[in-house]
């Protein structure tokens, strides 16, 4: 890149003083028709995300303006006559609980998993068998959201109701694991195990990233030392690659706040705030938004825009902070 | 006279760490016992089942690695036990994929004839014979779709990676940043979006360039990042070598730096492609579901195989059910086609 200046040029040039070349300091004409493209266009990301924030916040107002706060936390979505707020009456609180219910349940089954799969890739596979198998998990995270939801609505619904039973048989004096009425179909746990299947690709791959980059002369002062391969792990690895982890957990739960159509697939969509999750009621904000477009009227689609706005800001705020955890741990390793 | 000292026989240093066939047979052997104490405890406790031996399995492991600490040194039996968990929640993890791809292909395999790749399903309901009507129409749908936003994302996705990369510019970090983000933005989100811009204001109805724009936002991150790490595989040297020779630098970018990563550029784009082939939510708030082969993408319903899976599966029906298997082979046919082509494409560029 042309970045210093250095110009020889002297003014009273002769034979006997021959002129330095001059090296030019500014882009030339074209280069700052280059740059300036090129970063407008680099500004699209930016567009884009403040575009849908303006539009779902320009197409739910109305909804923030008539119910307020009450958005947020009311528990309840009749559409009434689909005109206006005199019939109506829309709260996601339900859905918010639900949504958070599922993400946290696939984020306390996947992050384990995915701690010990990135540990066994980096540290203990033969690295022949590693190379394919970084393969096959960048392939598995491009398993579409469609084909988890008919294989947990279809193969997996069978063994989480029958865990689910289990768990509640064993467990059930616990709150959490109490249920109403034993049915245990189409429950938050059901569908957390699905969302946690399809996080642990992406928490994986970021904590097999950060761990990588464990300090090698420390893992082999570890070794000299006398110590074992989990010594080092337990020592240098795991404090290193800490907020690699928490930052990649992060971002499996931004994706679990917003999956639609497996969680749609798999879990009894009820406006009810349920803690009790081997029960067959949930919610997700991202599946509410799938289940009443079809039918949606003018009024209760601004409420589905104002929904979307909604799980828009949360995942982006958890996004976020994700992206800067993990940051962090790529700042402190140069 | 000086005599030297020569050993009878030289000491060759130690090497402990090296695997030896007795330490092999001690692994296989601690894993064959585990196996075998599994069978005994399905045989006995109510455990059934290849899932159930799997458990019974794991706990043997954990137990056989616990009962080590009795009789070795305690630091070797605690890195025993890591070692036990570590593979098994590898392992653990990997069984749910290997029953995702087996009930795809097996679930899938009845609901192919011959007529399935080239016929569409607009004389044929989801719940009829498995004989008759296919997915042409959501094949085309689903291709199309990915053209066009292949043609709006990865323009956009490249200039960002430029942008970070060759230009290093003052807001390098934000881009990152928000890209970084942007890849989190749940897809039914940018559906929205899209259904109230392009679909509402725009086209007043479903179309297929709105699905595809919802993808291509969909799809920007990954081709933006992909691309930035392509970028950065390529060395300073040829930079400073098209420099010297006094190129400017939007020259050095599309002469030099682009051609050297031609192939690695387009494996991010391929992967991109991958990522949003699947996408199903976006799609039923822009694109929305057609049941006949169309090429039209500016106006109306298109079909797309993601949606031609979600309605045969809100069918109901046996048939339905068979056939959105048989679609989501098909989807995970394309995927993986598009999957290995990146791979092979970029295989030159990859670094470990």
């Amino acid at each position: 890149m042309p970045t210093q200046l250095v110009s020889d040029a002297s003014p009273d040039a002769s034979p006997d003083n021959p002129v330095g070349r001059v090296i030019a300091t500014e882009y030339g004409p074209s280069d700052k028709v280059f740059r300036g493209v090129i970063t407008s266009g680099a500004m699209m990301s930016l567009v884009v995300l403040a575009l849908i924030a303006g539009f779902l916040l320009f197409r739910g107002l109305e909804i923030f303006r008539d119910f307020g706060f009450g958005f947020i936390t009311n528990v309840v979505w009749d559409p009434g006559d689909g005109i206006d707020k005199a019939t109506a009456s829309f709260g996601i609180g339900a859905m918010l609980v639900g949504s958070v219910v599922t993400a946290v349940i696939a984020l306390l089954i996947a992050t384990p998993f995915a701690m010990g799969t990135a540990l066994f890739l980096e540290y203990y596979c033969p690295s022949w068998l590693r190379i394919f198998l970084t393969s096959v998990l960048d392939l598995v995270a491009a398993i579409p959201s469609v084909i988890y939801g008919i294989w947990g609505y279809a193969v997996f619904m069978k063994y989480g109701t029958s865990w689910g039973r289990s768990i509640n048989e064993y467990l059930g004096w616990f709150p959490l694991f109490n249920v109403p009425a034993p049915i245990f179909e189409r429950s938050p746990f059901i569908a957390g195990m699905v969302l946690a299947l399809m996080i642990v690709p992406i928490t994986t791959s970021v904590a097999r990233a950060v761990y990588s980059q464990a300090p090698r002369d420390q893992i082999d002062a570890v070794y000299a030392l006398g110590g074992s391969r989990w010594s080092g792990i337990r020592h240098i690895v795991l404090p290193f690659g800490r907020s690699g982890l928490i930052g990649g957990a992060m971002l499996g739960l931004g994706r679990a706040l917003g999956e639609t159509v497996a969680v749609y697939l798999v879990l009894n969509l009820v406006f009810r705030i349920n803690f009790e999750i081997l029960a067959s009621v949930g919610g997700n904000v991202a599946s509410l938004i799938a289940n009443k477009f079809g039918e949606a009227g003018e009024y209760e689609l601004k409420a589905l825009m104002a929904s979307g706005l909604v799980l828009f800001l949360v995942t982006l705020l958890v996004n976020f902070a994700a992206t800067a955890i993990v940051g962090r741990t790529r700042g402190t390793e140069s | 006279m000086t005599t030297t000292f020569v050993p009878d026989t030289l000491v060759k240093p130690g090497r402990p760490w090296r695997r030896t066939h007795r330490s092999t047979l001690a692994t296989l052997g601690f894993v064959a016992i585990a196996g075998l104490s599994s069978t005994g405890i399905v045989a006995v406790t109510g455990l059934a089942g290849p899932l159930g031996w799997y458990v019974g399995f794991v706990f043997s492991l954990a137990v056989l690695g616990f009962l080590g600490s009795f009789f070795r040194d305690r630091v070797v039996a605690i890195d025993l036990f890591a070692t036990v968990l570590i593979c098994t929640a590898f392992m653990t993890v990997l069984i749910p994929w290997v029953s995702i791809f087996y009930s795809v292909i097996k679930r899938g395999a009845p609901a192919f004839h011959k007529g399935y790749l080239t016929t569409d399903m607009l004389v044929t309901s989801s719940g009829e014979a498995l004989n008759l009507g296919g997915l042409s129409h959501a094949i085309v749908g689903t291709l199309l779709m990915l053209i066009i936003a292949a043609l709006i994302c990865i323009p956009l996705g490249i200039i960002a990676a430029i942008y970070i990369v060759e230009i290093k510019g003052r807001f390098a970090g934000v881009v990152r940043f928000l890209t970084q983000a942007m890849s989190g933005v749940p897809s039914i989100v940018a559906g929205l979006f899209i259904y109230s811009t392009l679909v509402i204001l725009v086209f007043h109805s479903f179309s297929g360039i709105a699905g595809a724009c919802a993808l291509a936002i969909l799809m920007l991150p990954t081709v933006t990042r992909t691309a930035e790490e392509v970028l950065k595989l390529v060395p300073d040297h040829l930079r400073a070598a098209s420099y010297a020779l006094g190129a400017s630098q939007a020259q050095t970018t599309f002469r030099v730096v682009l051609p050297s990563v031609r192939s690695g550029l387009i494996s991010a784009s391929v992967l991109g492609l991958a990522r949003v082939a699947g996408e199903t939510a976006p799609l039923l708030l822009t694109s929305g579901y057609f049941i006949k082969l169309t090429t039209n993408v500016g106006n109306g319903a298109i079909g797309s195989l993601p949606t031609y899976i979600f309605s045969a599966l809100g069918a109901g029906t046996t048939e339905s059910m068979t056939r959105a298997w048989g679609g989501a082979c098909v989807l995970l046919a394309l995927i993986l086609i598009l999957f290995i082509g990146a791979r092979s494409l970029g295989g030159r560029n990859k670094g470990r």
